[in-house]
């Protein structure tokens, strides 16, 4: 306790490493057990059983498909470009798990006599008591996925194939048409806030959440986040039936699990985010009395919103390209924009 | 500690600054300005602001550099074959040198000092960066700030006639 490293005590930095294990190990495990989860429910949905074979009720299938595309031959097409083929999975992984950073899974819980933040990007001034955190916290998300485009638009590119190529453009289109209205609409969510700091947002949640203040908001963020991560009933850029597997058609083995894991990542941040600005984060009841409740309502929230994702790719079949954009720019992002100008007038009105 | 980090970005900033304009492959250029503005977003949040920072990298590295990478794969350009073009060149060295030697004046002839805003770094700290840019430009600078709109707005509006033949 008494060791200080350039003026930070010792614990702040076990509490960071811990804090950064924990939440990596969380998405990581969330992500695996997400696409058996995916497989199991849409099954059911479907009057079938799902994956039963490997361990109960199928438990132990995310670890033989891990271990399956481990060892499954590594291919490289050699008209491709060879150094961004290699580059595109990881930029497409990267930013969808480093987003977690920002975003606060818990109230401040004691350990040892030092107070800890359940957030991996913050900290605890012990003088003031205040806590710090990244205080652009939303805008880094979004600047965040902003880069995940890349990805896909390089697997598409360094591919040298037609398919990918096509699913590329096509994923990159989508992906900025659908980043703007989702920009916009959270806009809305700042105005009430006053705020960009994820955990000051959460704070103010306690008594009401945000989603019934702006159910238009809460809406259309979802919708287009869902288009953004290119998930049901968005999921052009991989539409089997025309583009046979889109931007990741000539990848296989690890790299082309890369590219599923970065598409369960995305999920999962696009829920917790979504739980974040609006369902109240950590908050709930007696989360005041045990802080370690926090953690625990808000996972209980992320995994709610991923079921619905799921939920909605057993239901809904999927947009025609037209349809698409005729959404995002005609629908999606003037009702963003009048969002924020209701949401300004009433500001105006109430004050 | 700062020093060192200082220096491993302005490293970074470099090599990739000077990747731009030696790779052959035009992707590999726009890969390389990417990483030449994620170094700058860095500065800026070493320099307290991490609002700059972030619109650092949704604007450029998100929004506009995606915009050209696209251009570069639908128009795929082919490697041109390298002709001598020393005229250019030579212009180009004279244009430099101009610059380098404007630069190093001004910096060795430093009033960066001088002028003081009413804006400190413990104001900034205590109000907020995103705070305080908000309302100088939406009060101080309105009017420059509407200008730019418009000025993005006559843009936009002159790439839908040019791609549109009937409107």
């Amino acid at each position: 306790m008494g060791m200080e490293i350039l003026g930070l005590p010792m614990m702040y930095y076990i509490a960071m490493v811990a804090k950064v294990l924990v939440a990596f190990v969380f998405v990581l495990l969330t992500v695996a057990y997400a696409t058996y989860a995916e497989r199991k429910i849409i099954g059911h949905m479907q009057v079938r059983v799902g994956p039963m074979r490997t361990g109960w009720h199928g438990l132990l299938q995310p670890i033989a498909d891990g271990v399956k595309l481990f060892f499954k031959e590594e291919i490289i097409p050699s008209q491709a470009s060879t150094f961004a083929f290699l580059l595109a999975p990881l930029i497409a992984l990267v930013p969808a798990f480093i987003t977690f950073a920002v975003i606060p899974f818990g109230g401040v819980i004691e350990v040892a006599g030092y107070k800890i933040p359940l957030q991996v990007a913050s900290y605890i001034d012990t003088a003031t008591g205040q806590i710090h955190d990244l205080n652009v916290g939303a805008l880094y998300i979004l600047a965040m996925s902003s880069l995940g485009v890349y990805g896909i638009v390089l697997a598409g590119w360094a591919s040298n194939s037609k398919y990918s190529l096509m699913g590329g453009l096509r994923a990159s289109a989508q992906m900025i048409s659908y980043e703007l209205s989702a920009g916009l609409s959270i806009v809305a969510v700042f105005m009430l806030s006053g705020t960009l700091s994820l955990s000051e947002i959460v704070n103010q949640q306690s008594t009401i959440w945000f989603a019934f203040k702006q159910p238009l908001a809460f809406c259309l963020f979802f919708i287009c986040s869902l288009a953004e991560i290119n998930r049901t009933p968005f999921d052009l850029p991989e539409a089997e039936t025309e583009l046979v597997s889109g931007f990741c058609t000539e990848y296989s083995s690890m790299k082309y699990a890369m590219f599923f894991m970065a598409e369960y990542a995305n999920m999962v941040t696009v829920c917790a985010l979504t739980a974040t600005l609006f369902l109240g984060g950590w908050q709930g009841p007696f989360v005041s009395s045990f802080a370690l409740l926090g953690p625990v309502y808000f996972i209980a929230k992320v995994y709610a919103l991923m079921f619905f994702c799921m939920w909605i790719r057993a239901t809904l079949p999927r947009y025609r390209y037209d349809q698409l954009m005729h959404l995002g720019w005609k629908v999606m992002i003037p009702l963003s924009l009048i969002n924020i100008v209701v949401t300004g007038v009433i500001g105006y009105v109430i004050k | 500690m700062e020093t060192l980090f200082f220096a491993i970005i302005t490293l970074v900033a470099v090599v990739s600054a000077i990747l731009v304009i030696t790779c052959k492959n035009p992707i590999n250029s726009a890969l390389s300005l990417i990483l030449t503005f994620f170094c700058l977003a860095t500065y800026y949040v070493m320099l307290d602001a991490p609002f700059m920072a972030a619109v650092q990298v949704m604007v450029y590295a998100g929004a506009i550099m995606v915009l050209i990478v696209f251009v570069i794969m639908l128009l795929n350009v082919r490697v041109d074959a390298h002709k001598k073009q020393t005229h250019k060149v030579a212009l180009g060295c004279i244009i430099g040198l101009f610059t380098l030697i404007n630069t190093a004046f001004l910096i060795f002839k430093s009033r960066a000092a001088m002028p003081m805003g009413p804006y400190n770094g413990s104001i900034i700290k205590q109000i907020g960066h995103t705070e305080l840019i908000g309302k100088e430009m939406f009060t101080t600078f309105l009017l420059p700030f509407e200008i730019t709109s418009i000025l993005l707005l006559v843009a936009i509006i002159g790439a839908v006639i040019l791609a549109k033949k009937k409107i």
